[in-house]
């Protein structure tokens, strides 16, 4: 259970994600908008509350370990990163540009302490599965019935990227091995490049299909941090499989303008769009409302 | 003659000359592995028995992971597994892994540089009566194209023992190509092998050679057949091993080249792109030197026994002592 307070605060941490991710996209002149805007609450709630990490020692061994799959939402990753402590906020304008640690999909040669790289889709579920699979090897005893797992592998993936045969291949394995550290976060936004999913590929009916492949499934509020917190509990508590979230998010979330609009899936604000942008952030904040008029 | 100094198999040449498929050399060099090292850990994609990790599965239950008949998952889980510090082999049939998963081996096992080790079995034309589907013939040109991956290809079961023990102690990426049919047993559990290093097995017994030529995989025991009868024509060749296909010894080569007036390489694989290719990198930026490629030549194959498609795409031992002499016909 999340205190007012500490909702009070995920939600400013957010808004000021949401702010670096405007700031980074539009000096970078390319990237994906709608996907990390949509994202934020969750990584926020992530990296300030669930998370078992240390951003001063990213590889400790005791940490959970988290992937993302679709590495095109990286501005969300990079600048939650960024503001948790992992390296200065003032790099991520160097998001997408020659030398930066920041690729334009994230690589782990640049940025070591990320589990993985990533950017073509429908891999990263695997990969989570090859994680908690040999987390559960180096458990020497496994834990008594109704017990858990110290340490997760949380996967975020989004939903397009279920179109992808090797997706399906690492759940149908996660949900023979009962894989129980695991936990895939679905972004159901919605939206794919070329249109809405629903009409490019439809995944409907989702969650029956992730239950037909024998996983706990949570639907929840994508932008609703004490859900998302409870959801995230209660996956944590499963003991006999591994456990989906499929988030609710709305794409773009936090400029209206930019709001549940597949264009915005894999383009960049101009000049314009970011400062107006930037303002609706600052009013949703309710603080610095006049700066810009 | 046989390089007295590598203690290779002194029966080569007997009737009885023991066969034994490359792929078991792995099946054991895999369970050695697995009991020096604890991190190994082997999955399958549904061809447990035909890849040989059976011997693996039966003593380290726990650390074998059955992931069916999905290729793209078997190399990404291993890729993840590699990521909390096991060294993970996975196995299939080449044409199935690195044949259908190559971008998911390209970003989360190379581009991530992860130390997985992907075991393709029944690679080249000898797999045979499967027919053109199952010969995998493009390997070596999918995997020595990407960054940080190590390709090696064995000469025979002995050579595949070592190579999979040696590659569990890398730290690095690699692919093992291994061939599925009985393959006559050239080395010896004496015989040196080191991973970006080329033997020299067959050499004159005096003299310098004329023509050298280099190999790499199960054709290896026809190239030594080929360089002893050329050696009763007074042709003096020697037969250099390459299982260590990248790292390549370019030394090696370049030194071969100087030696003689032209090189033939010799490898169950497209020419283009193959070992052969590799070969004639190095020597084009370093020792320009006439080539002769044995491989096969921009086709597919079809079913038949591995001895009729060996000779049928000009593979056999005839075909390289012809492209030894052309070699010495060349100016």
């Amino acid at each position: 259970m999340l205190t007012e307070e500490k909702i009070l605060f995920l939600e400013k941490k957010a808004n000021d994600i949401r702010k670096s991710i405007i700031e980074m996209l539009v000096e970078a002149g390319s990237g994906h908008t709608a996907g990390p805007l949509g994202m934020a609450d969750i990584f926020t709630l992530f990296y300030f509350h669930i998370l078992k990490h240390d951003p001063q020692n990213p590889t400790w061994p005791e940490r959970d370990h988290f992937v993302l799959s679709n590495g095109h939402i990286c501005p969300v990753f990079y600048a939650t990163m960024a503001h948790a402590g992992y390296f200065p906020i003032e790099e991520l304008k160097t998001l997408r540009k020659f030398g930066t640690r920041l690729q334009g999909h994230p690589h782990r040669e640049y940025l070591p302490f990320i589990e993985t790289s990533s950017g073509p889709l429908g891999a990263g579920l695997s990969q989570a599965v090859g994680m908690a699979l040999a987390e559960k090897i180096n458990l020497e005893v496994e834990p008594p019935l109704g017990g858990s797992t110290s340490k997760f592998v949380y996967c975020f993936m989004s939903d397009g990227e279920l179109d992808e045969g090797n997706s399906w291949e690492g759940i149908m394995l996660a949900g023979k091995i009962k894989l129980n550290n695991l936990i895939a976060i679905v972004d159901r936004n919605n939206i794919q490049i070329d249109g809405f999913t629903e009409n490019i590929m439809p995944l409907e009916p989702l969650a029956d299909k992730w239950r037909a492949f024998n996983w706990h499934v949570i639907e929840v509020a994508g932008h609703n941090f004490q859900a998302l917190n409870e959801a995230i509990e209660e996956a944590q508590a499963i003991y006999e499989k591994p456990t989906v979230i499929i988030a609710h998010t709305i794409p773009g979330k936090g400029v209206p303008e930019f709001e549940k609009d597949y264009h915005w899936h894999g383009k960049p604000p101009n000049k314009e769009e970011a400062k107006m942008a930037l303002e609706r952030l600052r009013t949703l904040d309710g603080k610095i409302k006049s700066e810009h008029q | 003659m046989l390089n007295p100094n590598l203690k290779l198999n002194t029966k080569i040449f007997n009737n009885d000359l023991e066969q034994v498929p490359i792929r078991k050399g792995f099946g054991q060099g895999l369970l050695k592995a697995g009991e020096e090292n604890e991190n190994v850990v082997a999955l399958c994609a549904d061809l447990t028995e035909s890849t040989q990790m059976h011997f693996f599965a039966e003593k380290f239950p726990k650390r074998f992971i059955e992931i069916g008949v999905a290729e793209q998952n078997l190399v990404t889980v291993a890729s993840g597994m590699a990521a909390v510090g096991k060294i993970p082999f996975c196995s299939s049939y080449a044409m199935f892994s690195p044949g259908r998963n190559w971008e998911q081996i390209r970003t989360t096992i190379a581009y991530n540089d992860r130390p997985v080790k992907i075991v393709g079995s029944h690679a080249g034309i000898s797999v045979g009566p499967d027919g053109g589907t199952h010969q995998m013939l493009e390997d070596i040109a999918l995997m020595r194209v990407l960054p940080n991956i190590d390709v090696i290809s064995p000469c025979d079961a002995i050579e595949a023992k070592k190579a999979t023990i040696a590659l569990a102690k890398t730290g690095k990426p690699a692919y093992l190509r291994l061939a599925r049919e009985k393959t006559p047993i050239i080395t010896t559990e004496e015989t040196p092998f080191e991973i970006g290093k080329a033997q020299t097995y067959w050499m004159p017994s005096i003299g310098l050679a004329q023509v050298g030529i280099i190999v790499t995989g199960g054709l290896t025991y026809r190239a030594i057949l080929a360089a002893q009868e050329l050696e009763k024509e007074n042709i003096k060749v020697k037969v250099v091993n390459l299982s260590s296909i990248k790292p390549i010894d370019a030394e090696a080569i370049i030194n071969l080249a100087k030696e003689t007036k032209g090189i033939v390489t010799v490898e169950e694989h497209q020419i283009a792109c193959g070992m052969g290719s590799a070969v004639a990198e190095v020597l084009a930026q370093n020792y320009p030197t006439p080539i002769e490629f044995i491989g096969v030549k921009n086709k597919f194959g079809q079913s038949g026994t591995p001895d009729e498609l060996v000779e049928h795409y000009g593979m056999g031992k005839n075909s390289i002592k012809q492209a030894v002499k052309k070699i010495l016909a060349r100016k």
